[in-house]
């Protein structure tokens, strides 16, 4: 793309677009991190998550006031508005997985006691796994800023839910088995229900960037395969 | 039965549409300066009751443009007009067409405030006064005030309509002006840059005043101000080389043009 006439606009939205990468980087790492701590009962991890969250909490702030200010200075119109518009949505999507990731962490310490049967871990790593792999795309995705692979990104959302509903109807088995698994288990399944919104966080991600780049939003409804909101109305 | 044919149809269609909507319409229209082509087969229509923008960078054509539609470019020596260009459907170019009558209903604004060297009174009036628009001297009194009303003026002139408008301020002198342009009641007003010699606060009574004209007042405006044509306008149009690159909502323009050149000119880029 052509640049600006004053180079110092196209110097704000480099800027924009390097802390938008950074704040995805840590994000990604955050996640990453959190699984590891709650599979391998890592306190330490746990609590580096823990802090790490500031940061994340301080970079989206800080680019809310630089789009406020571009768009005080500079009346941004056409693509330049609306990638302003998407780099605040995408910050603030980022700043709630990182939220997701933290509150993972933080249910470390309660399910560290309890030990988690070997199949029930990896069917929380390879959840993990799929969110991670969708939020890494997505955010290569942002860099290439390509219309057609923010839009297969989006539709690939439901084999996330698909293993959510699943590891959703295992750790209601684990309860059912024994009462002394519900508390650990409630905790779990918060952790894959966080995992899965990271997910749908990388999805709106994916449709802010699909509309910076054409200026329409995605057709159609996103897919949607989570099924556990019928759970148990059937007397299942 | 009784069914109209498809080419009835379509003439019928083509009224009501001109009839809801379209106050000018031009097409294939060119000019030229002697040798040189200054615009190249424009299509642009005017919506009555519609601000419509006209921008793109200088010498694009877009004053050219603006000055067809009052036949202004009949006062430039050598200048050709080819094309078509309608008011309420008839062809202002038609040889039976009275120029001056044709200028009371498509009015001008121009980029510095100009008004004559008589009093605030006498600028309003003259236009009514050659057009025989005022029978008595209370009618005259009623357009002078109206026309100030309208254009905003009413108040910081009514006690002093006798003093030269040269005595006004530069906003002032801008928004006689259009007093001046609406006292003979046109039914278009076509505006060349007004705001360009205003301060901002001048400008923003200006842009307020579109909006409140465009109720009785069909409005063209040229602007090199894009902020500007994102905040009068409903319509625009950019003008590249003598050509017209995209007409569009001025909502879409300005969040999603269909053209690369209308992008790159209003985001402030290269071309």
């Amino acid at each position: 793309m052509s640049t600006h006439i004053t180079s110092i606009y196209d110097e704000d939205l480099k800027y924009l677009t390097r802390r938008i990468s950074e704040m995805g980087g840590l994000a990604e790492q955050m996640v990453a991190e959190s699984v590891r701590a709650l599979v391998n009962a890592d306190l330490a991890l746990a609590q580096k998550v823990i802090s790490d969250d500031t940061i994340l909490d301080d970079a989206e702030r800080q680019i809310g006031e630089k789009v406020i200010v571009t768009i005080a200075r500079r009346q941004p119109v056409a693509s330049d508005l609306r990638e302003l518009m998407g780099s605040v949505r995408i910050a603030a999507d980022l700043e709630r997985v990182g939220d997701l990731g933290k509150n993972t962490a933080k249910r470390v310490i309660a399910v560290a006691s309890a030990s988690l049967p070997r199949q029930l871990a990896r069917g929380l790593e390879h959840l993990a796994e799929l969110a991670l792999v969708q939020l890494k795309e997505v955010l290569d995705v942002y860099a290439s800023r390509s219309p057609e692979k923010a839009k297969s990104i989006r539709e690939r959302d439901n084999e996330i839910d698909a293993i959510y509903t699943s590891l959703f109807r295992e750790l209601l088995t684990y309860m059912m088995e024994d009462p002394r698994n519900i508390t650990p288990c409630t905790h779990l399944l918060f952790c894959a229900k966080n995992i899965e919104r990271i997910g749908d966080h990388a999805t709106n991600i994916a449709e802010t960037i699909y509309y910076m780049t054409t200026g329409s939003p995605p057709e159609g409804e996103r897919p949607k395969d989570d099924t556990t909101t019928s759970f148990g109305a059937t007397g299942a | 039965m009784n069914m109209m044919s498809e080419a009835a149809v379509e003439k019928a269609l083509d009224k009501s549409m001109s009839d809801a909507g379209l106050k000018m319409i031009g097409k294939d229209v060119s000019v030229y300066y002697g040798e040189k082509r200054a615009l190249f087969d424009v299509n642009l229509n005017v919506r009555k009751n519609t601000v419509t923008a006209l921008i793109g960078p200088s010498g694009c054509g877009k004053s050219t443009f603006l000055r067809t539609l009052n036949r202004m470019n009949d006062t430039i020596d050598g200048c050709r007009v080819t094309g078509k260009i309608t008011l309420d459907n008839a062809d202002i170019y038609d040889p039976s067409v009275d120029v001056v009558e044709l200028r009371a209903r498509v009015g001008m604004v121009f980029q510095k405030p100009n008004p004559f060297p008589k009093s605030i009174y006498e600028n309003i009036a003259y236009g009514p006064r050659i057009h025989g628009l005022a029978k008595t001297k209370s009618d005259m009194d009623r357009i002078v005030e109206s026309s100030l009303q309208r254009a905003g003026l009413w108040n910081e002139a009514k006690d002093r309509l006798q003093e030269p408008g040269t005595g006004l301020s530069g906003g002032q002198q801008q928004r006689l002006c259009i007093a001046r342009a609406v006292a003979v009641s046109p039914e278009v007003i076509l505006m060349d840059e007004p705001c360009s010699a205003l301060d901002p606060i001048a400008t923003a009574k200006v842009e307020e005043l579109i909006h409140e004209l465009r109720t009785n007042f069909t409005i063209v405006i040229v602007t090199h101000s894009m902020q500007q044509a994102a905040r009068v306008s409903q319509r625009t149009a950019m003008f590249h080389l003598g050509n017209l690159v995209e007409e569009n909502d001025t909502d879409k323009m300005f969040t999603n043009p269909d053209d690369q050149r209308t992008q790159d000119y209003i985001m402030g880029r290269f071309g």
